[in-house]
């Protein structure tokens, strides 16, 4: 720490207890609850406001509707926390959902058994999905490409793979086993819910408890510190882009299995923006460094509550991505004036 | 006087960090102000130069009341800072940055040719002589310091503020900046410096004035107070760290080698290193800046790739292509520049301690909370730093207390060999002693340790043995008894003839 930098601190280098003026307290305090705040607010104007909107029918159409982008979005907040960046989730989705159907169809190859057909279908394009992902944590960490300029290969190619598989041609299909991970229930809750939930409980055990989560941090953190103390840095971040893009294979499936049809022009457009405006909203740092996971959560909800309170009010989506990006930039600016504190 | 800041109060919500503060220089004169972490010299900065607003007192400048409500008032009233943190933008030119948001213009348009021939001007009364069209992150950290200096001076500046200028350059430079200093002076220009290395005040100093919990303590001419009354006051107490050594005892040649490293090569910086580091001894490297020490210590630790030559850790030759390699040999590095390639800022004081010993902690994957916290608690005892709680970021500590944690963070994965790179760097006069004693006391109880630092007492002070690097060779070995400021320098010089003519004026 320079002399001059020294923060207005105690004497002889002490602890450091700072007390905060009321603008700085409130400053922090909407840093660190701000989102919590917001989604609060919506949701008690919507119980005011919003016929039907206390409705069990309400929550899981919600829930169902934000799950994908949550899904994506917890691998999307620890590729941020490494300090990187994964346009390429919303192009995994497309590869993972276009090969699924493809693969219990027997388009690619007869498969003998129907069961077998659907496992595949299942299991395979997850594989792809972190194909996808490891290929981006290569460039990014072997030829050390900007992980924006990296993932923007996919994001472009991605795309055009997935077409290449469909023929550009929509896949539509009858396949209840496969559809069970987008329509089925679980004791009346939607299985990709329970996918939701599972996924964000281990991304945020990840975070808090594993060594793993430690490193993630320290990579995004300071990378180089993170190498002198003997941390593979490249090799938590090829881990971490693999795992987003398995993530976003999951979340692909989730959406074919949800519409009985997979386009692959469309899965998954514009995910990567949702996915990294819930990480902003959530109050995790594009800078690198932290994970605030159940911060994502939130953001994304708070992004779905948006979206359906306007929807509800007669506001029209397209109103609706203006109001989003009003949400970004509030939750921006505020992040960075209480890190100023 | 050319500034007058009197009776300055500042508290932070509260806290009290001035309390009456003063401070003059001179016209023409060099202010040294010194004082530990934390007495408010950079608060007492900051307030002179817009960065804070002080609470009560009066400031004048030049003649006139001041009360600068953001930097950019200070640098139109002609106070320059050059602070310790560059900032500059690396990847623009040199001449880019010495005119950074003061461009040279002509019809609305950059002149380039105007402000390349005047840095190129600037520089040379620097005596430095660099393409200014090259980018700056292409030079040396010590060029770059220069070129923030020239970047300060340009500003036609009646007082500089340099805050640590010297913590980056060798002996040489050291030497050059000095010179720039009286050049400055001969021209009427005010110089406030701040350092931690009394040796420097003495040199190119006039006065001092120190500073101890907020309070301005004295002021004094250079000549009339020694270095034992001004550690004093700086501190409060009587400073007995340095001569907590034992260093009469016969250590040596009966201990066994630990790390014996031989010819070493790596590109140009590195061209035949031979050390080596006996059990229990703590071994020295000196050599002026860009001698090739932190790059030998990097290719021992496996952070860099070798060219050339062989490290033998325990009479087993090794081939460390990661540090995690080296770690596991059980061999720890603490960097020079704490911040870069130190703390992890964000991260608490318990997560920067157990970084490296993060593998041992885990079982299936998980890391063993309740193994950690006793780990964390035990070394912010056993080294006292100061930090409300394990939970404290680090980046809010001071830098003498991250230092010790850096130190924990190794001193726990329980290392045969801890090399140090600069460990007293920007740290107080306090800290330092006690960070020096604590690797005494280690190496007594059988830690190999390998002390690279810039400053001679230190080496003199604390190392068994010192190896002399030149021009990326080991030139020398020194034994205790052989050691002295005249020696080392003279070793240092070697086959590097520049070396001697500018070493600090002291």
């Amino acid at each position: 720490m320079s002399a001059l930098d020294t923060a207005p601190s105690s004497t002889n280098g002490g602890p450091v207890e700072r007390r905060l003026n009321a603008r700085q307290a409130t400053l922090r305090f909407l840093g660190r609850y701000g989102t919590l705040l917001v989604f609060a607010s919506l949701l008690l104007f919507n119980v005011v406001f919003t016929p039907n909107f206390v409705a069990w029918n309400t929550l899981t159409l919600n829930l169902t509707q934000v799950a994908t982008v949550v899904i994506v979005a917890m691998g999307m907040t620890l590729v941020i926390a490494t300090g990187g960046i994964d346009l390429s989730v919303g192009s995994v989705m497309a590869i993972a959902g276009a090969l699924a159907p493809l693969i219990f169809l027997d388009r690619i190859v007869p498969i003998p058994s129907h069961t077998l057909g659907v496992a595949l279908a299942l299991t395979l394009p997850l594989l792809a999905a972190a194909l996808c992902g490891w290929f981006n944590g290569f460039l990014i960490t072997r030829y050390r490409i900007q992980p924006i300029v990296a993932t923007l290969v996919l994001f472009i190619a991605g795309r055009g793979i997935a077409q290449t598989f469909t023929n550009s041609e929509l896949q539509t299909f009858n396949e209840p086993s496969f559809q069970f991970i987008g329509k089925g229930f679980v004791w009346g809750v939607p299985v990709q819910v329970i996918l939701m939930a599972l996924v964000v409980l281990a991304t945020h055990y990840l975070v808090r408890r594993t060594a793993l989560g430690r490193q993630i941090l320290a990579v995004g953190g300071n990378e180089k510190a993170a190498r002198l103390s003997g941390i593979d840095a490249a090799g938590v971040k090829r881990l971490i882009y693999v795992i987003s893009g398995v993530l976003a294979g999951i979340a692909g499936m989730v959406v074919v299995a949800i519409n009985n049809a997979s386009d692959a022009a469309r899965v998954g457009t514009l995910m990567e923006l949702d996915a990294i405006a819930a990480v902003a909203v959530g109050g995790t740092l594009l800078s690198g460094g932290r994970a605030n996971v159940l911060g994502t959560v939130l953001g994304a909800f708070v992004l779905q509550l948006v979206r359906t309170t306007l929807l509800a009010n007669g506001v029209p989506d397209a109103a609706a991505l203006v109001v989003k990006a009003a949400l970004i930039i509030a939750a921006v600016w505020l992040q960075s004036r209480a890190e100023r504190i | 006087m050319l500034l007058s800041m009197k009776d300055i109060n500042k508290s932070f919500s509260g806290v009290s960090v001035l309390r009456d503060a003063s401070l003059e220089v001179a016209p023409g004169e060099v202010m040294a102000l010194i004082g530990q972490n934390g007495a408010g010299k950079s608060t007492m900065i900051k307030i002179l130069t817009g960065a804070y607003r002080k609470d009560s007192g009066s400031i004048q400048f030049d003649g006139t009341q001041v009360d600068f409500s953001a930097p950019a008032g200070a640098q139109a009233a002609g106070i320059a800072t050059v602070y310790q943190e560059l900032n500059l933008a690396p990847h623009r030119t040199v001449a880019e940055n010495i005119f950074l948001s003061r461009e040279p213009r002509r019809w609305g348009l950059l002149d380039r040719r105007r402000m390349r021939a005047e840095a190129s001007r600037v520089l040379a009364r620097f005596k430095l002589e660099l393409d200014v069209d090259r980018p700056l992150e292409d030079f040396s950290a010590a060029t770059r310091q220069m070129v923030a200096i020239a970047r300060g001076v340009t500003q036609n500046a009646r007082l500089v503020i340099m805050d640590e200028p010297t913590s980056s350059l060798d002996e040489r430079e050291v030497g050059v900046l000095f010179d720039t200093i009286r050049t400055l002076k001969a021209d009427g220009v005010s110089t406030l410096f701040v350092s931690h290395r009394l040796s420097e005040l003495y040199a190119v100093c006039d006065r001092v004035t120190i500073m101890r919990d907020g309070r301005t303590i004295g002021q004094h001419p250079m000549s009339e107070i020694s270095r034992v009354e001004l550690v004093r006051s700086m501190l409060g107490r009587e400073l007995t760290a340095f001569a907590t050594r034992a260093k009469d005892e016969a250590r040596g040649s009966d201990l066994p080698v630990f790390l014996h490293a031989e010819d070493l090569h790596a590109g140009t910086r590195v061209r035949g290193v031979s050390l080596q580091v006996r059990r229990g001894e703590i071994a020295g490297l000196a050599g002026l800046l860009g001698a090739g020490r932190t790059e030998t210590a990097r290719l021992i630790f496996g952070a860099d790739p070798r060219d050339g030559g062989r490290v033998a850790v325990e009479g087993r030759e090794t081939s460390y292509r990661e540090p995690v390699d080296a770690i596991r040999d059980g061999i720890g590095l603490v960097s020079e520049d704490r911040k870069v390639e130190g703390i992890v800022p964000e991260l608490s004081v318990r997560e920067n301690m157990t970084l490296a010993i993060l593998p041992k902690l885990r079982v299936g994957g998980v890391v063993d909370r309740t193994r950690e916290r006793a780990i964390v608690d035990r070394f912010i005892k056993a080294l006292g730093v100061k930090c409300s709680s394990p939970e404290q970021p680090i980046r809010e500590l001071s830098g003498g207390n991250q230092q010790k944690v850096l130190l924990a963070r190794w001193l726990c994965t329980d290392p045969n060999l801890l090399i140090v790179d600069e460990p007293t760097r920007g740290i107080d006069v306090g800290a330092k002693a006690e960070i020096l004693k604590l690797l005494r006391e280690l190496a007594d109880d059988g830690l190999s340790v390998l002390m690279i630092s810039s400053e001679l007492e230190e080496l003199m002070a604390a190392a068994d043995h010192v190896t002399v690097l030149s021009d990326g060779q080991s030139v020398a070995v020194l034994a205790a008894d052989e050691l002295s400021e005249e020696r080392l320098m003279t070793e240092m010089a070697h086959q590097n003839e520049i070396g001697s003519e500018g070493a600090r004026a002291a």
